[in-house]
């Protein structure tokens, strides 16, 4: 046995990201749910202020401020001209001189070509929340793949940049805590597709040289289940001669040749995303552990879709 | 000359046949660079002339099929050997090309810049490269500016492109028009001045408290002076960033918004095109992928799963022939069947998904689901096949 790695949720702050469309908001919204279950006041947060983690939550709409969602789970959005004012006010104590409106823009300016000012406050917000609000869990709902290692470097961004200035004095303590692994990680989503494994195993290599952050885990989504055990698909062949499936149609009183069509497909399905989650198995760094969601086949989606996540990486959690 | 009936086309085929210009567009992963691929494939072999797939980041096995792989911003040839590959005689010339973000500015810069100082001077900014690398809508910008390029070379007779990965779905229409107004600006006038004269306006100097003591001085300077580099290009720029956004307004192009049937790409497709409207701009097609085949909806077929997964051993016996291990048997049919009531649950929810899309374009195709990802020209003509007529 390998020496058991940090259990995801023993710490303080996961960033949840991955390739568009891969499930990443479930997997966080179920990392979240897990912890609120288990007992930690925990906070949800998205990036992206016209994300849908609400519907994944089953709660109306989430803003700056975070809003118990259900018990012990909060839920907030973040927002980058909030976060300028919060920023400035709280944390370097600054006294608002003028409307926020017309410097929020000028910061849009400076923010636009100056490295690392406007990640520094996405992620500083989350950050700021886990030192200083008795959060014991902090989830984000990060960026996709393309945007996070920008993000996650902008403090150290900043301090190769500026010598001097409030903003300077701020990054050290956060690029302390993004290293920390017993604190941050990284929770990178794929499903076994060929795009998704490509950028996860892209980032996880990103993520280890060009950042102190730790990778948590990957959580490969949306597993499509084995049809059929050892000897099982040799039988399920023999269906396929057209005597026996006439002989099954007879037995089951109708056309069964849909369903055997629809098995094969099953089949299929799977073994074309098997190639894809093996090479992921291979080439991954075999110190970041692996957690399995299967796909799920629901009438719905939305907040029961995140408990079914959450059961299931609570089961490959060990929960 | 007659004026032109406003386009409407009933299938992919006639809209690629009326328009010179397709972009395809959705969220992330539902297929985009794969299905801009598949109608430009499929236009060169059905309707010939000389076709360019502009794509932004295809999967690496595609970009080598189409012979792709590390040319970037270079045009490329598809080999006539992959489609003879792929058992087809194209009637045209393929032609495809990634954008790379990065070169694409420093053309810019080139072509704009007053003279070959400035270009030395922008190209070596250190704030320069990271607005170039980084700046998300910059992705959203240059493709559009590519894409405007492209066109005005008079190349081709079909340009399929493919847009960046954005936060946001419309992001990139509005990116000529934002870059135009980020440079006219009075903030950046205003954020410039006081490197400009010493003079420190009025209106400036609650703003420069206040950076000054967030950012620091220096690092102020260094952004102004950038700011200021970047102004010498004004007018080149605003002026380009307009035709590009003229050109898709033009009557020539044509938008294809590509989705799965899931909720939230859904969402977003549906806020697209919205946006598409309100902007007066084309809806060429809806193209929805992976989708699962109708036949999963078939009420009596899931009747029969449902008596399966009940009876199975029953069922085995009767089937069973001589020797053979009925238990084995009957836990395949269940798995048969239990897969059948599964997959039937997602295709009825993906019919739910479909029947609720708000709007109605004049082409709504379906792509089925592929066993595996697309990865040559066989491929993607077998796509393109599914939403051809």
């Amino acid at each position: 046995m390998v020496a058991a790695p940090l259990d995801l949720l023993d710490r303080r702050l996961l960033f949840v990201t991955g390739k568009g469309g891969v499930g990443k908001t479930t997997v966080a919204a179920a990392l979240a749910y897990l912890g609120a279950e288990s007992g930690k006041k925990t906070l949800v947060c998205e990036f992206d202020a016209k994300g849908n983690l609400a519907d994944f939550l089953g709660a109306g709409r989430t803003g700056f401020t975070p809003r118990e969602v259900s018990p012990r789970l909060w839920a907030m959005s973040n927002d980058s001209e909030e976060s300028l004012k919060e920023y400035l006010s709280l944390q370097l104590r600054m006294p608002l001189l003028t409307k926020i409106g017309p410097l929020a823009r000028i910061f849009e300016y400076v923010a636009t070509a100056a490295p690392g000012v406007r990640e520094v406050l996405t992620v500083g917000k989350v950050l700021w929340e886990v030192r200083d609000h008795g959060w014991d869990l902090v989830v984000v709902d990060a960026s996709a793949s393309g945007h996070i290692v920008g993000q996650l470097t902008a403090p150290q961004t900043i301090n190769d940049l500026v010598s001097v200035g409030l903003i300077r004095q701020q990054t050290d303590w956060m690029v302390q805590l993004l290293s920390d692994p017993a604190t941050t990680g990284v929770v990178i989503t794929a499903t076994p597709e060929e795009m998704p494994v490509n950028e996860t195993l892209e980032l996880a290599t990103r993520l280890k040289s060009e950042t102190s952050v730790d990778v948590a885990g990957v959580v490969v989504n949306r597993v499509l289940p084995e049809l059929f055990g050892r000897g099982e698909g040799e039988v399920f062949d023999t269906l396929l001669d057209p005597d026996r499936t006439s002989a099954l149609s007879a037995a089951v009183g109708g056309d069964a040749t849909p369903l055997l069509e629809a098995a094969e497909l099953a089949v299929a399905l799977r073994r074309g995303r098997a190639s894809h989650l093996e090479r992921l198995r291979a080439e991954l760094d075999s110190s970041i552990p692996m957690l399995y969601v299967p796909y799920l086949f629901l009438r719905t989606h939305g907040m029961r879709a995140t408990r079914v996540v959450a059961e299931n990486l609570a089961a490959e959690l060990g929960h | 000359m007659a004026p032109r009936p406003p386009a409407r086309a009933g299938s992919i085929e006639q809209l690629l046949a009326a328009k010179e210009i397709v972009v395809t567009c959705g969220s992330g992963g539902v297929g985009k660079t794969t299905t801009a691929a598949a109608l430009g494939a499929m236009a060169v072999t059905r309707h010939g002339g000389r076709v360019l797939v502009l794509t932004v980041d295809p999967a690496r096995r595609l970009a080598n099929a189409l012979g792709l792989e590390g040319f970037g911003n270079v045009e490329r040839q598809v080999p006539v050997s992959a489609f003879t590959e792929a058992g087809v005689k194209p009637r045209g010339e393929m032609w495809a090309a990634m954008l790379d973000t990065r070169q694409s500015w420093d053309d810019l810069v080139r072509r704009h810049a007053p003279d070959k100082k400035t270009v030395e001077q922008i190209l070596g900014n250190s704030l320069y490269q990271n607005f170039a690398g980084r700046f998300v809508q910059s992705h959203d910008y240059i493709a559009m500016e590519r894409l405007y390029e492209i066109h005005a070379t008079g190349n081709y007779d079909l340009v399929v492109v493919d847009t960046p990965p954005t936060r946001n779905a419309v992001d990139f229409l509005d990116a000529p028009e934002r870059m135009a107004e980020f440079f006219s600006s009075r903030f950046l006038r205003l954020l410039i001045a006081p490197y400009r004269s010493r003079l420190m306006n009025f209106a400036s100097k609650p703003f420069y408290q206040v950076a000054d003591r967030v950012l620091g001085t220096q690092f102020l300077q260094d952004i102004a002076e950038f700011f200021i580099l970047f102004q010498t290009m004004y007018a080149g720029f605003v002026s380009r960033a307009q035709s590009v956004s003229a050109l898709l307004r033009d009557k020539r192009t044509t938008f294809v918004a590509v989705s799965t049937l899931e909720a939230a790409p859904l969402h977003e497709v549906e806020y697209f095109i919205a946006e598409l409207e309100r902007r007066r701009l084309h809806l060429g097609a809806i193209v929805l992928n992976k989708v699962l085949p109708s036949y999963l909806l078939d009420s009596g077929s899931t009747r029969i799963a449902t008596a399966l997964e009940d009876d199975a051993k029953t069922v085995a016996d009767a089937i069973a022939g001589a020797g053979e291990d009925r238990d084995q048997l009957a836990r395949v049919l269940t798995e048969v069947a239990e897969s059948w009531l599964r997959f039937s649950v997602v295709a009825h929810r993906e019919a739910e998904q479909r029947a609720e899309l708000a709007v109605a374009p004049e082409v709504v195709a379906a792509v089925p689901f592929f066993e595996d990802d697309i990865a040559d020209l066989r491929g993607l003509l077998q796509l393109g096949e599914k939403i051809w007529k």
